[in-house]
């Protein structure tokens, strides 16, 4: 890997692992950081300057809760005034009117609005937050009155998989452009609590036909994007497009990583936003470098005809259930350990829904 | 499905989708919620004129004008164009 590559087109910023929330299935890493690691508005103002030189097109300001950021505003103007596409990953909670307002007004392009059930009932149970699915309906009528474009994300799991198609009908509803069903994906958290949210085959084969059925009934209405159950697919997902092809992630603290869950993976080196300039960790740093182009790739997948198409699948996941980071993702039928993933699926997909581990942060040291 | 769209409309691009160039790259981009669509050189000069302003006939005859062409191939072209965009929710007529 000599020739530099391609700039990448996104990038995650992660201003906070702060959130109101404790979603069982959260993407964010099980080690979070904590506010005092986080870097502050004028560093994330740099970094945005050099995302939009570096390439970057859209920049998605994600966390924990971005709201949580007293800076918030701040960062969305300035991330807007050097020409960088603004997305709001946001749960609704902790946005007030005047902090939406200010956003608008500094030039935030869209929002993306996460909904943990289609009642409050269920929804504020997942999210752990009483009142916030009603919050989170007078966020969406702020967004859509305002003309601002809406994506509706909702996490499908074993407590709701049943009313996987009624959240595009919510979504609908609410005025959303865009619609995202994303099956649970078993990374951090959601990987902790995977037994109590994996779906069983029958209910997510249900669930994606009746998704899938909505996509001509609402074509011209909503933009319905729907994310595969991947523990029940043949084939893995191209997990980032392709590690260090198009996106980066920079976590609160500055760490800079090719997907959020990257740092499961030992022995990768990440470089931090903090002390290097974006594009040298971009084109340069050993954790980006790790899993770029083909010559990484063990067999079934180095002769693979589907390797520009997959890239192997997700590396988090050949971590995660085969303890090395650059064998074929198991997800794939091709994978000799395949057998191991509807064995646990079917394993994990019994049973009430007892109960999560909340996502939250470790206890102080000194408070354990 | 292009035949729907009436002389009188006029089309626009809603908010959250702009048309900008990419300097990196060397090109005209549609950028829209987790949506980045490249634009060829064509669609950007029609692109340019979608600003609600303007009603689709004033659109084709002015580009049929300008770049000496066919109105009827220019029509197709506008119209083939702004079917798909709108069916993702990234232009409005």
């Amino acid at each position: 890997m000599t020739e530099a590559p391609p700039p990448p087109e996104g990038l995650l910023a992660e201003l906070t692992h702060r959130c109101p929330l404790s979603c069982p299935y959260c993407s964010n890493p099980v080690e979070l950081d904590r506010a005092s690691a986080e870097m502050n508005a004028a560093e994330w103002k740099r970094i945005f300057s050099e995302a939009a030189e570096l390439g970057v097109l859209h920049l998605h300001l994600s966390g924990g809760e971005p709201c949580s950021r007293r800076d918030l505003a701040e960062l969305v103007e300035h991330a807007a005034r050097v020409g960088l596409y603004t997305n709001l990953i946001t749960s609704g909670i902790g946005l007030t009117r005047d902090l939406f307002d200010k956003l608008v007004a500094g030039g935030l392009d869209h929002v993306q609005l996460s909904i943990q059930g289609v009642d409050a009932a269920m929804a504020d149970w997942i999210g752990g937050y009483k009142g916030g699915y009603a919050k989170k309906r007078e966020v969406a009528a702020w967004v859509t009155n305002e003309g601002l474009p809406l994506t509706v994300n909702a996490v499908i799991h074993r407590g709701n998989v049943e009313d996987a198609p009624r959240m595009v009908d919510l979504a609908v509803e609410l005025g959303a452009r865009r619609v995202e069903i994303a099956h649970t994906q078993y990374y951090g958290w959601a990987l902790r609590n995977r037994a109590n949210l994996m779906p069983t085959r029958e209910q997510t084969d249900r669930a994606y036909a009746a998704v899938e059925a909505r996509r001509e009934h609402y074509r011209g209405t909503v933009v319905i994007d729907h994310v595969a159950p991947d523990y029940h697919a043949k084939f893995p997902k191209a997990c980032m497009n392709g590690w260090g092809r198009q996106t980066m992630n920079v976590s609160p603290s500055g760490k800079v990583l090719p997907c959020h869950s990257a740092e499961i993976i030992p022995g990768l080196e990440f470089w931090s936003a903090r002390d290097k300039p974006l594009a040298e960790i971009w084109e340069r740093s050993p954790a980006f470098q790790a899993f770029r182009g083909f010559d990484w790739m063990q067999e079934p997948c180095r002769s693979c005809e589907r390797k520009a198409i997959d890239f192997g699948g997700c590396r988090c996941q050949a971590m995660a259930l085969l303890g090395d980071a650059a064998a074929c993702d198991p997800i794939c039928t091709k994978s000799p350990h395949h057998a191991l993933v509807p064995e646990i699926a079917a394993r994990d997909s019994v049973g009430p829904v007892d109960g999560f581990a909340p996502r939250r942060y470790a206890k102080a040291p000194e408070l354990a | 499905m292009s035949a729907a769209i009436a002389d009188d409309s006029r089309p626009r691009l809603p908010r959250g989708v702009r048309l900008r160039e990419d300097k990196v790259r060397s090109r005209w981009v549609l950028l829209a919620p987790e949506r980045v669509v490249k634009v060829n050189p064509i669609a950007v000069e029609i692109l340019k004129l979608c600003d609600g302003s303007r009603s689709l006939g004033e659109i084709v005859s002015g580009l049929a004008e300008r770049f000496k062409a066919e109105p009827a191939r220019v029509s197709a072209d506008v119209r083939t164009l702004l079917a798909s965009l709108v069916e993702k929710r990234m232009a409005e007529l």
